[in-house]
Order: structure tokens, then C-alpha cells, then sequence
């Protein structure tokens, strides 16, 4: 820098020299270069624009270029530098073994990460024919934000396809290996059997409309039709080998329905014999399953608050309080669009107070302070307790009541609360005016009366919960109730149950009898998950949803926060929701399962990833990153290749899955 | 629809703007880099320095500055700002287009046939099962060697999308991974290339270069969806029985007919096979009904239970002659192979020499390509001195075609020529000849010598060492090649002989999976071998006399029927030693660059994708002996009229013609049920049937 400089002022000095001795004309000249040194400057500014435009472009072709350019192992070369040799992927550990490709494996994917695509739209979706409306790049959503609900939305009666639209699931593998670009979901579990020596022939995605109720799927598309024979074929072209079948999320509970339907006879069933199970699986291996349900999903569909796995992180991040940009009107959109997928309805709690606690009680009551006196020497907890709440808690949390209007009401101690009942309360005038109209949501239909009636009642448990949404929402339940159902049986001979509205509940529904199944379940644990949350009426505009969660709500002692409580599981499923049915509910001959079908509970203690580079980590538990655990892939792997349960080392438990069962009070 | 291909065209406009514009970077990239250090120094560090200084001292930098200002706008800033300049109007332009209103009033282009016939009532129906041809299916890599790691389940054939970036730069390994083992036709060790599965896997061969998309499109808007549409994918490289064994497609297929039947309402299905996917699928009807070890188990009525009709396009029944260009010297123009793989590279000496050889080490594995030789031998090809084309008049095309442009001057001289014409036929039937004049005399002057050197073994100097392009050619001497020239002209049954000796290794793997003969009796159990399934001269088709049979093709345009080679010049000791000699051309346009073309689709001649429907199969004949209906559907090829219409709407090329609004008008009324008498049975425009009644085969 300086080099240059010194060399040219001298040069300049020179020339300073011989100007002073300029003629006239000269001088002139020199005045004259004034006007253009003005457009000059002029110049400049639009120039500078460019001129900036420009570097940015030729830097960032440079960076495009040396990154094109740069081995594909070179981030991998970086991590191995900074953290260490990488482990080697299961499939390569697994195939170094010598195990290679047996039982045909089928996915099930779950809700939220099947592709839809669109086969006949209306006039605003022109150019996106076969194009991914869900999944891929959700470039449409940006782009036409209405059309888009219009096209995701189904009949808010029939719950099919609304008039001169047509959304299919994407078929094939591409379905649900990547849910978006870079953000995998079967992936790398995909990668790791081709690596034994899986490939198409052998592994088959039963892709579905996962907005659909579990029987529509069949009514429309004919997919669990597809399903069975697909399995069929596979199990007869592997040689009489049966099938793997590893369903994650809400597909447990699709595959659930399944085995059921299958064996049903032709009209309401798949017509394949009280056999058909027993010959064609060999396992279930069940991903993160919300068996029990979510408590997650009554948010979601009480107000559009769903955190659920993707849709807001997709749809609308952040900025929920705010109506800039509209956003509490695309809320509001969204919510609509929600309510018409019968599927979200399946994942309401199921098993009523006995599972999930009642007022007073609740299975999982003392995970949050048994964890404090594990993690903290407990020094300052006293005085906390003073200050900063004037209900002190009690010993044990109430996870039990799901909704809680109020913090004040989260705490109160069963016989303090004073609640008026809401089932028969006069909904009141209608507040809906013009301007909401075009965002229809039931709660229009409702009024003031319906609304704070549903607020005094205070505290809702899970058996409260299902009434209160058929209080707010009555004609989403009862096209849902159509199909799904959230109870317990009595009595599981009683013909009623051949209904397929309970073929997706574990605690309606026996397993098939096929006695030389396996059932697995996996799923991570060591994240708090969402459990229960306190409610507060919103203030803001006549068009918005009535009830928030109360976001102001916090007690750190007692797993409060932001609104939520929180317990153990993989971020969307507790834990309890998960392991339950493996752990007590079909373990041994019960009534669920007549045959005595193996159980076995895999769980997989969260870890962060370590570094940035490591992306979303080889032991993370959570939801669906769980996915690309390795230790779970390996025991995929295994069993994919011919090992039992009993050869993966039988139960591998975290959690306090056990203890908990133990509280539940279920006849077996 | 227009208006998407206004779109797609100002995206090409966009894209060459773009690359225009990349090498412009490259071009002042060099000065840009340091002069954007310099321009930085020019401005930054004067003005820092200025406070501290004499009044004098910041007299001097001013005017040093102004001189300076200007050089450094020359230099660093004219640069970076025509750039960013570039930058922005391009931009500028992008967002026009992407708020550009998806349909401009006054654009909108001709209604899609689907639109249309869904307004008169047309339903889906009938399943409808896709199978495609050979090249335009996409296959994925599922293991591999350590080049192709970042490839894994991406693309390596067809449809390639983002990642053809990653091909280009490994060209080799991609040729490597594509390649099947030399000796056994199945995958090498390590490598497993596989189908891709569903509709994706042909419905774009290249983006923006439709094969099956329209088809579809125009199905789905008579109500069609994935439930009720199957793209039989399969990997065509393979032979046909080996997909079964490898990949078990053809029960996969079996199995989703079945499905499909069962889903939809015990509707049978309607089968559209495109170009080798024609011969595929009779292999397949074949398989199905023979019991389980070698077939599929289906029993003797499978057919007839789940077929209701097979509308072949484009279908290479009777196989291609060009299939003998593709192995003898990889020049073959097939289907698409080296538009795609060496578009014009080729006769170039640099770098054409090794893109050609590497064609044809790669191809030369793919043993399907030898299901795709003429069939029939010379009875349906010809021979020295007769072929059933003959007559056909090349220039009463070009007039057809011309006649639009200029009328009054075309007339005079064309009458001229054709009459000129009818004195001698072409010999097609020498389907390769080497110099022009043996392709034209008359046979009793051509010399006579032994084909025995064709059945002597060709060891010559196979302990040569096999380089890194190996091909069978490197074993043989040059005195053989010259032997080979020397016998001047080859009809189907020589080349089939030569090809033998050429290149036994592969004849003898591939000649276990197909035969090119025709049948004295059918009776005879050796025809129960699969390797006669796919050949329609020495196989029956089932027992279903209600199923329907289509022949739909392109006509109009001119195809390859038989050529012209010559040595290639001796200096090359290694290499393909045969070539098409371009520079034969004849007095009219039947031939061209070394080339005699006949009526076609561009790919198959009328002869190979007619026959079977207009003769062979047509009532009860011993290659049809349940009498199921034929029916034969030509379309007149007429290019686009403008760019606007993209491939054209009436075009009948090989693979265009899947665009054809009069074929997918056919197609939609077959599925939704129509049966080809209500379709109006046949459509010939071409000479079809006088050529078949010269050909004589016995049924």
C-alpha cells in the first residue's frame, strides 16, 4: 500500500511543479475539466451503487467457485480436525459385520413430513401441476399465500377433497426423505440400509395423505389397500421373507389402524384373514410414537398455537403477537386449514384421566422435582419460592390439567377451584361480523357467552379437554369422532369395537394375533416436552382467536415455561405417551394383547450435537432428528437384517417409563 | 400452456444472458481482483491522512486525487460497475418475469386436449400402466466407488436436475458407474445403478425436455392420479430377463396390474409401451402367463383377465437399423443417446476420439440395445436386391413438407425427379455397404467374396494391452477390418454375422437373451426359451381375444435405413475402425451424409412399428392366434410453426410425438374406455401396407 503511494508522489510533486508554471490556456483548460468533474460526481453515486453490486457479485462468484471447487470431504475433513475421527455411519459398521439385506422394510411416515402434490387445482395454481404443495421448497406459500390454503384446506364437512381440487400424497421414497432441502427425515436412515445392500426393490414408502382420517386414506386412495398389497409383493419377492415395518410419529398410529383394517373382513377391512399379520410382519418398530397421543395437539387446535414439529416453524415464526403483515390473519388461515385434517384429531390425548392425571394427581407428578434435587444442591430454592409465587406449589406438579386458565388456577389446590360448568352455557351472540367472515373459524359462531364460559371453568383435564373443543369447535369433533375415538374399553369383545373409529387406539383396539411379532418402540428422551399449559383470553382484535397461551407463566422449579409444562420425551411426545403401551399395556398376554406379542422399549438419551459443523447430530433424541441417531439406526439395522429383540440386548430404558406405568391404574 | 413456454423461452434467453455475463466476469476477473485492491487504497487511505497535513501538502493530494480519480474509474470502477450493472438489470429483468402474470391476455395458447374431452364427458376409467423406452428412463446410483459418493440416490441417468453439476466434473467415473459388466450384463462389483421408481422416472428426460409429462398432464384432467397410473419403470440397460432377476420388475409390475385391478374396481388396465418398452412389454405378456421358474405364475388367462389394451407408441417391433450403427461404430443417432451424450463433439478429432470410444465401451455393455436389431432377417429387411420400401419416394416428402412455404416453384422439379426415381429402386435391403457405389449397383457386380473369415476366430493379437478404452476392436488385426471392407455390402443376417465377429464377447452374452430369427413352427417347446419372448416373429401373443392391440406412430419424417461407410483413416491404430462416410450424398435426399433414409418417426421406420399390426398380428395368424384386434394409427409429422410452440403440437417424432394432441386424443379416449373401432379404427398415411405385402412371411 504505502509502496505505491510513495511511488507516485513524487510523480505528483512533479506535476504540481510544471502546473504552477501553466500558461493561461492551460488554466483554462483546467477550469474547464470543472462541469465534468460534476457529472463525475454525479457519477459517483449511482456508480458507487454498482460499483458495490459488483464486488459483492465477483466475491461471491469467487466464494461459489472455491466452494464448487472444494473436495466434497472437506467439511467432513474440518470436523474430523476439530472433533475427532467421525464414528463410522451404523451401515458401514453394521455391513463391516457381515450382515447384509434380509426382512424388506416398509416406512411409515407421520404427519407433517409426507409430500403432498398437487393433480388438479384451480385457476391460481397454473405451472405447479405435479408440483409439491407440502414439502420441497414451499416456495408457493410465499408466493400465493391464500391459494395455497385454499388448495391444503379439505371439505370442512366431509373432510375429502373440497370441489375441483385434487392433493395426493407424493409415492416413492422421495415422499419423505428430506421434508425440506437439507432437512432430513428417513434420509439418512435410507442411506444407512442401502449401505447392507437395501434398495428400491426391498424398501417401500407407504406414503398417505396425512391429512385424511386413517379410513378416508382408504376411501379415496385406496392406500391401505396399496399398503397391503404392496407388502404382499415384497414379502414375495424377498423369498417368503417378512417385512420390517418402521412407522414414525402419527404413521404408529396409522400402521396401528392397519393391522387392524387388514385382517378385518372385506366391506370396512382389508379381507386378508385373522393370518394375514402373523405371515407377512416379522417386526413394528415404532419411531418416536404418540400412542397415547399428544398434548401438543390440543393447542393446536384449540388456537392454532401448534409448535408441532414443523407447521408454524414453516408457516409463521415468531411474530404470532404481532398483526404486522397481517400475520394474525394468516393465523387465522392457518387454523382454518388445520381444522378441516381430520388426522390432527387423532393425536388428542387418549385414555382420558386414568393416563394422563386428574386434577390432583398425574403419572409423570414428580419428574420436576425429583430432576431439581437431582441437578441442583438446591442453595437458594427456598427463598425463590417466597418471592416470586404467592400459590406456593405443591410437592408434586399438575400435569394432570391440561388447560389452565390462568397460572393462579394452574396451582390452586383441587378443592379451591371454583368452576362453572360450560357444557350448557348459552353460546351468546354471534361476534363474527363482515370483516372476519372471509377467515371462518367456529369461533365466530360462538360469542362472547360461549367464550367466557369456557374461560370460567378454569382447569380442564384430559377427559375435559375432548368437551371443551366439542364445546368450541362442534363440527370439527363430530367429523372427527367420526373417526377417531379417546377412551378405554370395557370390554373388548364388545362388537361395537369392529367400528375402525377405534382401530387406531391402542386402548380400544387388541393387537392381531400373531404371536411371533415383535413390537418395538424408540423413541428419544432427555428434552422437556410440552405437557400441559395455562391459557389467558386474548385481547387483541374482534378477527383473532379468543384464547393464547399465556406466555408470561413461569416457574423454572416446576418445569414452567412461556405458558407450557413441561416433561420428559423428544420435544413433541412425552415420554409417557411413547413407552407406555410397551411398557405395561401390551407387555405379557393382556387384554390388548391376546397373543403375547413381544414388547421391547429402546430409548435414546438426548445429546446436543457437540460443534455447529456436526449439523443436527448423531445422538439427538429429539422428535424427528432422531432419525439420523446412530444408535437407533444400528438397532434398525439389526433387526432389518434378521436380529430379535432379545439379540439387541432387550430393553435399553432412560426415562422413569417403568415407574410411572406402575401409577397408571389400567385393568389388563 | 403457451404462455409457460413464453416463459421457459425467456428463461433460455435468461440463462444465455447469464452466461454471457459469467464470461464477462471471467474476462476482466483478472484485472477485477487487483484492481479492486487498488481502488480501495486509491480511496480509503488518502482521506484518512488528510486532517494532519499542510495546507500545501493537501493541495498536492487534491489535484493528485483528481488525477488519479479518473485512471482509477477506468480501470477498477469501469469494471466492477459494468458488473453491477449487469447484476441488476438481469435481476431486474428475473423479477419481471416472476411477477409477470401467469397468463397475458392474448397469449393463451390452444386448449390441452385433456381440457377438452374432460368437457365432453371423458373419465378416467381404465388403470393405465406407462412403460418407457430405452434411454428416457432415469436410473439412480444406490452404491458405488468413492468417486460418486455425493451421487448416492441422485440421478445419474435422466431428469437430471441439480445434480448434473457433479456428473460433469466426473465424467469418467459417471461413464464407469453406467457401464453393466462386460462379461455377465449385470451390475460390476460395487456398482448398483437402479431405476428410478414412479412417474418422476420419465416424465422429463432433461428439464424442460419432456418424454411421458404431457401424457400425463392430460390424463390427470380427465381424473387420473398416482393410484390409477403406473410408470412401469425398469432399467433398460439391462436384457429383459434380467431386470427380473435383478430387480424383480417384471413382478413388480405384474404385481401392481394386479393391485391396480383390484383398486380400481376390477377395471382392467390399458397399457401405453413407448419405442423399446413395446418389445419390453411383450416380453412381459410373455412371462406372466408361464409358470413360475422361468415366467410369472399368472396362469394361462392372466391376460385376458387384466388387459383390456396395449397402445404401443412409437414401438421398435421388428428393432432399428440404426441399433447396427450404435455397435459397429457408436454413431447411431439413437433415440437420444449421443444428442445427449456428444452433441456435435463427434467428428471433431479433439476430444471426439475419446467421448466416441467411451460411448461405445459403455453401450456395448447395455445389452439391451441388441434387442433393438432389425428382426426378421431379410425376409422383412431385405436383401442385395430387393427390400420392401422400395419405390419409396424421398422427395415426395420434402415437397409435402415444403408445399406450405413455396408452392409454384416446388412442383416442376420434384415431377422431374420422382420420375427419374422409378427407374431404380434404393437397396436398402444392403444395409451397410462400404463406398457408395457398392450401395448402388446392381448385385451381380459386386465382388463375390467368402464370408468364411467370419467364423474363423479373431485371435489375432488379443494380448494387447487393454488401455483404458477397451473395446473388442482392440483385439482384431487390421487385416481383418480390411477384409471386412472388402466385402462390400451386408444385408441384416451379414451384419448379424459380422456383429458375431466383431464383438463375440457381447454377441454371446447378449444372444442368450434375445434372437432376431423368424419362427418355422411356434408349436416348438425351444420357443418357451425367454429369449424369443420379446422378438413378436417367434412368439404368440396370449390367448385374449378381447384385448386390443395399437401400433401408433410418427410418419413423415426421414429415418435411417441402411449406410455408407468407409475405413477410417489407417494412422489410427487404435479405435473404431468403420465410419459413416459423410460425404456420400445422392442425387436426391434419400441420401445424406452417408445415410439412405425411408418414412419414419425419425427413429423407427414405418416397416419395424407397422408390420405386426397391419400384417403380422392382424386376424387369426400363427403369431395371433386368438384373433385379438389390431389396429395401426399413423400421424402425420408437421413441424411447429412457431418457437412458441416449443416441440410442436402435431409433431411425430419419436419421442415428440408424445405431444401430438391427435395421439394423446387417441390415448385419453382409450383409457376412459373407447375401443379402437370407436376410435376409427385404422389411420394410415404411409405406404405401410403396400410395403407389407412384398414382405413375405408366413402365417
Amino acid at each position: 500500500m504505502s509502496l505505491i503511494r510513495r511511488k507516485k508522489a513524487p510523480e505528483s510533486k512533479n506535476q504540481e511543479a510544471s502546473d504552477a508554471n501553466l500558461t493561461d490556456d492551460e488554466n483554462k483548460k483546467k477550469k474547464q475539466p470543472l462541469p465534468t468533474k460534476k457529472t463525475q460526481k454525479s457519477w459517483t453515486c449511482l456508480d458507487n451503487c454498482c460499483w458495490f453490486i459488483g464486488c459483492i457479485c465477483v466475491i461471491w462468484w469467487l466464494l461459489l467457485f472455491s466452494y464448487n471447487a472444494m473436495p466434497a470431504s472437506f467439511p467432513q475433513f474440518v470436523t474430523e480436525a476439530i472433533t475427532g475421527p467421525w464414528p463410522d455411519p451404523p451401515g458401514v459398521k453394521i455391513s463391516k459385520e457381515g450382515l447384509s439385506v434380509k426382512h424388506p422394510v416398509v416406512f411409515v411416515p407421520g404427519i407433517v413430513t409426507g409430500g403432498l402434490e398437487l393433480w388438479e387445482g384451480h385457476n391460481c395454481t397454473e405451472g405447479l401441476f405435479r408440483k409439491r404443495l407440502w414439502g420441497g421448497t414451499f416456495g408457493e406459500v410465499y408466493k400465493r399465500p391464500l391459494c395455497w390454503v385454499e388448495h391444503m384446506s379439505l371439505d370442512n364437512e366431509t373432510g375429502m377433497d373440497p370441489e375441483g381440487v385434487r392433493v395426493r400424497p407424493v409415492t416413492g421414497l422421495v415422499a419423505a426423505d428430506y421434508f425440506a432441502a437439507g432437512y432430513f427425515v428417513w434420509a439418512v436412515l435410507i442411506a444407512n440400509l442401502a449401505r447392507i445392500g437395501y434398495e428400491e426393490k426391498n424398501m417401500y414408502m407407504a406414503s398417505y395423505d396425512w391429512r385424511l382420517s386413517f379410513q378416508n386414506t382408504e376411501a379415496r386412495d385406496q392406500t391401505l389397500s396399496r399398503i397391503k398389497s404392496n407388502i404382499e409383493l415384497m414379502v414375495a419377492t424377498s423369498g417368503g421373507k417378512k417385512a420390517v415395518i418402521i412407522p414414525h410419529s402419527m404413521g404408529v398410529l396409522y400402521f396401528l389402524h392397519f393391522m387392524k383394517w387388514v385382517e378385518a373382513p372385506a366391506p370396512m377391512g382389508g379381507g386378508g384373514g385373522s393370518d394375514w399379520c402373523a405371515k407377512h410382519i416379522k417386526a413394528v418398530m415404532n419411531i418416536g410414537g404418540p400412542f397415547l397421543g399428544v398434548p401438543k395437539s390440543v393447542p393446536g387446535l384449540l388456537s392454532a398455537e401448534v409448535r408441532d414439529i414443523a407447521v408454524l416453524r414453516a408457516v409463521a415464526p415468531g411474530v404470532l403477537e404481532k398483526d404486522l403483515f397481517r400475520f394474525q390473519m394468516m393465523l387465522q388461515h392457518v387454523m382454518k386449514m388445520t381444522r378441516t385434517w381430520d388426522s390432527t384429531m387423532s393425536m388428542l390425548p387418549k385414555g382420558g384421566d386414568t393416563i394422563w392425571g386428574g386434577l390432583d394427581w398425574s403419572p409423570e407428578e414428580d419428574y420436576c422435582h425429583g430432576r431439581r434435587d437431582h441437578n441442583h444442591n438446591d442453595t437458594n430454592t427456598p427463598d425463590q419460592h417466597k418471592t416470586k409465587n404467592h400459590v406456593s406449589p405443591d410437592k408434586n406438579t399438575n400435569y394432570g390439567r391440561i388447560i389452565s386458565f390462568g397460572q393462579k388456577a394452574a396451582y390452586a389446590a383441587a378443592s379451591e377451584l371454583k368452576r362453572i360448568d360450560f357444557r350448557d352455557a348459552v353460546k351468546g351472540k354471534t361476534v363474527a361480523n363482515s370483516s372476519c367472515q372471509e377467515v371462518w373459524t367456529e369461533y365466530h359462531e360462538m360469542g362472547y357467552g360461549g367464550i367466557d364460559a369456557a374461560v370460567e371453568y378454569q382447569v380442564y383435564t384430559a377427559d375435559e379437554v375432548v368437551e371443551l373443543l366439542e364445546f368450541v369447535a362442534p363440527k370439527m369433533m363430530a367429523r372427527g369422532s367420526a373417526h377417531f375415538s379417546y377412551g378405554i374399553a370395557e370390554n373388548l369383545d364388545d362388537p361395537k369395537y369392529d367400528h375402525y373409529k377405534y382401530w387406531s387406539n391402542p386402548l380400544e383396539t387388541k393387537l392381531p394375533n400373531a404371536p411371533d411379532m415383535e413390537i418395538y418402540t424408540l423413541y428419544g428422551v432427555g428434552i422437556p416436552t410440552e405437557r400441559a399449559y395455562v391459557y389467558r383470553l386474548s385481547n387483541s382484535a374482534e378477527c383473532s382467536i379468543p384464547f393464547q397461551i399465556d406466555t408470561s407463566a413461569d416457574h423454572a422449579k416446576d418445569c414452567l415455561n412461556d405458558g407450557v409444562f413441561t416433561v420428559d420425551g423428544d420435544e413433541t411426545v412425552p415420554a409417557l405417551s411413547a413407552g407406555f403401551m410397551c411398557a405395561k399395556g401390551w407387555r405379557g398376554k393382556t387384554r390388548f394383547n391376546p397373543s403375547g406379542i413381544k414388547t421391547y422399549i429402546r430409548e435414546y438419551n438426548h445429546a446436543p450435537p457437540a460443534t455447529f459443523l456436526e449439523g443436527r447430530g448423531t445422538q439427538s433424541g429429539a422428535h424427528v432428528d432422531i432419525m439420523g441417531n446412530f444408535a437407533l439406526i444400528e438397532d434398525v439395522l439389526r433387526v432389518a437384517a434378521g436380529a430379535t429383540g432379545e439379540e439387541l440386548g432387550g430393553d435399553h430404558i432412560y426415562s422413569d417409563i417403568l415407574k410411572w406405568s406402575e401409577k397408571i391404574n389400567l385393568s389388563l | 400452456m403457451n404462455s409457460s413456454k413464453l416463459k421457459g423461452n425467456l428463461c433460455i434467453a435468461m440463462l444465455s444472458f447469464a452466461s454471457l455475463l459469467r464470461f464477462l466476469r471471467i474476462c476482466i476477473f483478472e484485472h477485477l481482483k487487483c484492481c479492486s485492491l487498488l481502488g480501495c487504497k486509491s480511496y480509503g487511505t488518502p482521506e484518512k491522512k488528510q486532517s494532519p497535513d499542510e495546507k500545501v501538502f493537501q493541495e498536492i493530494k487534491k489535484s493528485r486525487n483528481k488525477r488519479q480519480k479518473p485512471m482509477g474509474w477506468k480501470c477498477v470502477d469501469n469494471c466492477c460497475w459494468i458488473v453491477g450493472y449487469l447484476c441488476t438489470t438481469s435481476w431486474l429483468l428475473l423479477f419481471l418475469l416472476y411477477i409477470v402474470p401467469v397468463s397475458l391476455p392474448g397469449l393463451k395458447g390452444p386448449e390441452i386436449p385433456g381440457a377438452r374431452l374432460k368437457r365432453e364427458g371423458l373419465v378416467a376409467n381404465h388403470p393405465v400402466v406407462l412403460v418407457p423406452g430405452i434411454i428416457t428412463g432415469g436410473l439412480e446410483l444406490w452404491e458405488g466407488k468413492p468417486c460418486a459418493e455425493p451421487l448416492f440416490r441422485k440421478r445419474l441417468w435422466g431428469g437430471w436436475g441439480s445434480g448434473f453439476t457433479d456428473i460433469f466434473r466426473r465424467p469418467v467415473c459417471w461413464m464407469d458407474h453406467l457401464s453393466l459388466h462386460y462379461e455377465t450384463g449385470l451390475d460390476p462389483p460395487g456398482i448398483r445403478v437402479r431405476p428410478a421408481p414412479g412417474l418422476v422416472a420419465a416424465d422429463y428426460f432433461a428439464p424442460g425436455y419432456f418424454v411421458w409429462a404431457i401424457l400425463i398432464e392430460n390424463l390427470a384432467q380427465i381424473g387420473y392420479e398416482d393410484r390409477n397410473m403406473y410408470m412401469a419403470a425398469y432399467d433398460w440397460r439391462l436384457s429383459f430377463q434380467n431386470t427380473e432377476v435383478r430387480d424383480r420388475s417384471l413382478s413388480r409390475l405384474k404385481g401392481q396390474i394386479e393391485i391396480m385391478y383390484a383398486t380400481n374396481g376390477d377395471k382392467k388396465v390399458v397399457v401405453f409401451p413407448h419405442s423399446m418398452g413395446a418389445v419390453y412389454f411383450l416380453h412381459f405378456l410373455k412371462w406372466v402367463e408361464l409358470p413360475a421358474p422361468v415366467g410369472g405364475g399368472g396362469g394361462s388367462g392372466w391376460c385376458a383377465k387384466y388387459i383390456k389394451a396395449i397402445v404401443n407408441i412409437g414401438p421398435t417391433f421388428l428393432g432399428v437399423p440404426k441399433a447396427f450403427a450404435t455397435i459397429l461404430s457408436a454413431e447411431g443417432k439413437d433415440i437420444s443417446l449421443i444428442r445427449a451424450m456428444a452433441a456435435g463433439l463427434l467428428e471433431s478429432e479433439f476430444l471426439g476420439l475419446q467421448t466416441i470410444e467411451h460411448v461405445m465401451r459403455v453401450s456395448r455393455t447395455w445389452d439391451s440395445i441388441v434387442s433393438l436389431l432389425p428382426k426378421g432377417g431379410e425376409t422383412v429387411w431385405g436383401n442385395l436386391d430387393w427390400s420392401p420400401e422400395e419405390g419409396y419416394n424421398c422427395e415426395s416428402e420434402e415437397k409435402r413438407q415444403l408445399q406450405a412455404l413455396s408452392k409454384e416453384n416446388n412442383t416442376r422439379s420434384s415431377t422431374d425427379k420422382s420420375l427419374f426415381q422409378v427407374k431404380h429402386h434404393k437397396k436398402y435391403g444392403r444395409i451397410i455397404s462400404f463406398g457408395k457405389e457398392a450401395s448402388e449397383v446392381v448385385s451381380s457386380q459386386l465382388p463375390t467374396f467368402s464370408k468364411d473369415f467370419m467364423h474363423s476366430s479373431t485371435s489375432a493379437n488379443s494380448s494387447t494391452s487393454r488401455g483404458e478404452f477397451w473395446t473388442e476392436y482392440d483385439d482384431m488385426s487390421r487385416e481383418n477390418f480390411q477384409k471386412i471392407a472388402e466385402n462390400k455390402v451386408y444385408t441384416t443376417t451379414d451384419l448379424l454375422d459380422l456383429l458375431r465377429y466383431v464383438a463375440p464377447k457381447m454377441m454371446q452374452r447378449a444372444e442368450a437373451h434375445y434372437s432376431h430369427g423368424i419362427a418355422e413352427n411356434l408349436e416348438d417347446p425351444k420357443y418357451n426359451h425367454h429369449k424369443y419372448w420379446s422378438n413378436p416373429l417367434e412368439t404368440m401373443l396370449p390367448d385374449a381375444p378381447d384385448m386390443e392391440t395399437y401400433c401408433m406412430y410418427g410418419v413423415g419424417i426421414p429415418t435411417e435405413r441402411s449406410y455408407v461407410y468407409k475405413m477410417s483413416p489407417s494412422d489410427r491404430r487404435k479405435g473404431i475402425p468403420f465410419r459413416i462416410d459423410n460425404s456420400a450424398d445422392g442425387s436426391d435426399s434419400c441420401l445424406r451424409g452417408g445415410v439412405y433414409f425411408v418414412d419414419g418417426d425419425e427413429s423407427v421406420p414405418v416397416l419395424s412399428s407397422g408390420f405386426m399390426c397391419a400384417k403380422g398380428w392382424r386376424g387369426k395368424t400363427r403369431f395371433n392366434p386368438s384373433g385379438s384386434a389390431t389396429y395401426v394409427r399413423e400421424y402425420r409429422h408437421k413441424p411447429p410453426s412457431s418457437m412458441l410452440e416449443g416441440r410442436g403440437l402435431e409433431s411425430a417424432g419419436h419421442v415428440d410425438i408424445m405431444g401430438n394432441v391427435a395421439l394423446i386424443e387417441d390415448v385419453l379416449r382409450i383409457a376412459a374406455g373407447a375401443t379402437g373401432s370407436e376410435l376409427g379404427g385404422d389411420r394410415i398415411h404411409s405406404d405401410l401396407l403396400k410395403m407389407c405385402n412384398r414382405v413375405n412371411v408366413p402365417l
